[in-house]
């Protein structure tokens, strides 16, 4: 026993270190609350100022919803950011339908914005909802209406009643997992259905993996050209019967400057990313119902 | 040629098993853009799969009592293919039906699955107990064909799960996949039946 004591005290202080690295980020996120939900596990976690809800802990590389507890009301992703640049080409949609809740930062926004827009939100998994409320300060006023539902389903039995939404926003993908239902040709052909005339489609999704391609070829069957606005994530967002021109996106970014500027951005980030520019490989396959092996594309590589 | 008429046997019990599991997780797909894709609508289709085995499995056993022969479980297989052709040819038609009659997703995809899936797993349990019939010829070795039957058939179960899963759906559309599926199992039936053809 004697030989191995200095062995075993090197052994010690390495566990040590190896210990202490692991433990020091963790140490300073305080987890909140975790549930094992019917769809994912979800957790809240804090660091310093800043709550966020995870689906994976420790925290991820992916997606994520955040938010200051000192400032709320502040879009802290790019992302969320990039999804409001959709007002640009409406800037007051009167009807508007989200599908994805994540922690309710976008419909919160818009909601503070825009008080007279009539908000459907649509959210897949109840303790989501559950969470937001609880932890993320969402509180959706007598104007927002959450429907608890899978989005295709949702929009699938809206189109009797021919709701004309001004505008929808489709966020309901998370890092690792796609709803492959709803990245479809049949299914964008729906959500245009219910679209009004001039109604406008923002839709956040990936651009690292081979599904960059086929996704942004089903979103050209369906729509048409559409503003490009790409950093990590990829937002879509263009309107039926052709994107507005540049001259009338900077008119409307003038119009919701101050809005944005409240909740830390504005059309300095936001302009600057509008291209229409087809940085894809026009010919891979359009994504149908027949055809949708989304999740499987996603783990694979881009090839250019 | 006791020996052949159990190759046969073998052979039609693992492409059945291929079969019915690449149809399994097809229909998940196939029912998705109407109720979605939760552990309900999963629910269904496995109940609907298993029901159907099981009710096969009952009939087969019982059907196997009637003068077995190769040509015959080679016609269960084609009626099990055949059976399936309506999923590729209606089944949009059929989903939106069961989608406007009812709202639940749970009897929704439940409905569904027993309009399109039922039958087609029905003639699919069929075939192990009748290939069974067919392949044990004493007592003695009764369990150890048994055995081996499970084997080739699960098996080809646990392959066409994953081959469907990881490939075939990244190459082929859904009706490709299931019409190229329903082709081999006719082909290997008329196959079967002239190979065997007037044995008993």
């Amino acid at each position: 026993m004697e030989s191995n004591k200095p062995a075993m005290r090197v052994l010690t202080a390495l566990f040590a270190l190896i210990f202490a690295s692991l433990a020091a980020p963790a140490g300073a996120q305080q987890l909140l609350h975790q549930e094992r939900s019917l769809y994912r596990n979800i957790f809240v976690t804090q660091i310093g100022d800043e709550r966020c809800m995870l689906f994976q802990y420790p925290r991820p590389l992916g997606r994520e919803s955040c938010m200051l507890l000192s400032q709320p009301d502040k879009l802290i992703f790019d992302y969320t950011q990039m999804m409001m640049a959709g007002l640009y080409l409406n800037p007051k949609p009167a009807k508007l339908l989200i599908i994805g809740e994540g922690g309710g930062s976008i419909p919160m926004a818009i909601q503070q914005m825009l008080p007279d827009t009539q908000i459907d939100l649509v959210e897949l998994d109840v303790a989501v909802d559950r969470i937001a409320k609880r932890y993320f300060n969402f509180k959706p006023g007598p104007k927002m209406k959450v429907t608890i539902a899978d989005g295709r389903v949702f929009v699938k039995r809206a189109i009797p009643q021919k709701p004309s939404y001004d505008m929808i926003m489709l966020d309901a993908f998370d890092a690792d997992y796609i709803p492959e239902h709803m990245l479809t040709r049949e299914f964008l052909e729906e959500v245009k259905s219910i679209l009004a005339p001039n109604g406008v489609i923002v839709a956040n999704t990936f651009s690292n993996s081979a599904l960059y391609d086929y996704e942004s070829v089903t979103y050209r069957a369906v729509f048409g050209t559409f503003y490009n606005l790409k950093l990590g994530n990829r937002i879509i967002a263009t309107r039926l019967g052709g994107p507005p021109p540049m001259s009338e996106i900077r008119a409307n970014a003038a119009a919701v400057e101050a809005e944005f500027q409240k909740r830390g951005f504005g059309q300095s980030f936001l302009l600057p990313l509008f291209t229409t520019q087809a940085d894809w490989n026009q010919s891979a396959r359009v994504l149908t119902d027949q055809y949708s092996p989304s999740n499987l594309l996603n783990a694979l590589p881009r090839v250019r | 040629m006791a020996k052949k008429s159990a190759l046969w046997s073998y052979t039609i019990a693992g492409w059945s098993g291929f079969y019915v599991m690449l149809v399994e997780l097809l229909s998940g797909r196939l029912i998705a853009p109407s109720f979605g894709s939760s552990i309900y609508v999963w629910g269904s289709v496995i109940f609907i799969f298993m029901l159907g085995l099981s009710i096969g499995y009952l009939l087969g056993g019982i059907y196997s009592q009637y003068a077995p022969s190769v040509s015959k479980l080679c016609g269960i297989l084609a009626a099990s293919a055949l059976t399936t052709l309506p999923t590729v040819f209606f089944g949009t038609a059929i989903l939106d039906f069961m989608f406007n009659l009812i709202v639940d997703p749970r009897f929704g995809s439940l409905m569904t699955c027993v309009c399109l899936f039922l039958v087609p797993t029905i003639f699919a349990g069929m075939v192990s107990p009748y290939a069974i019939r067919i392949i044990v010829k004493n007592r003695e070795s009764s369990g150890h064909d048994a055995g081996y039957l499970y084997f080739v058939s699960t098996l080809g179960s646990s392959i066409g799960t994953l081959l469907t899963a990881f490939y075939l759906v990244l190459l082929f559309e859904i009706n490709t996949i299931l019409l190229v599926a329903i082709s081999i199992s006719l082909v290997l039936a008329g196959l079967g039946t002239f190979a065997n053809h007037g044995k008993q």
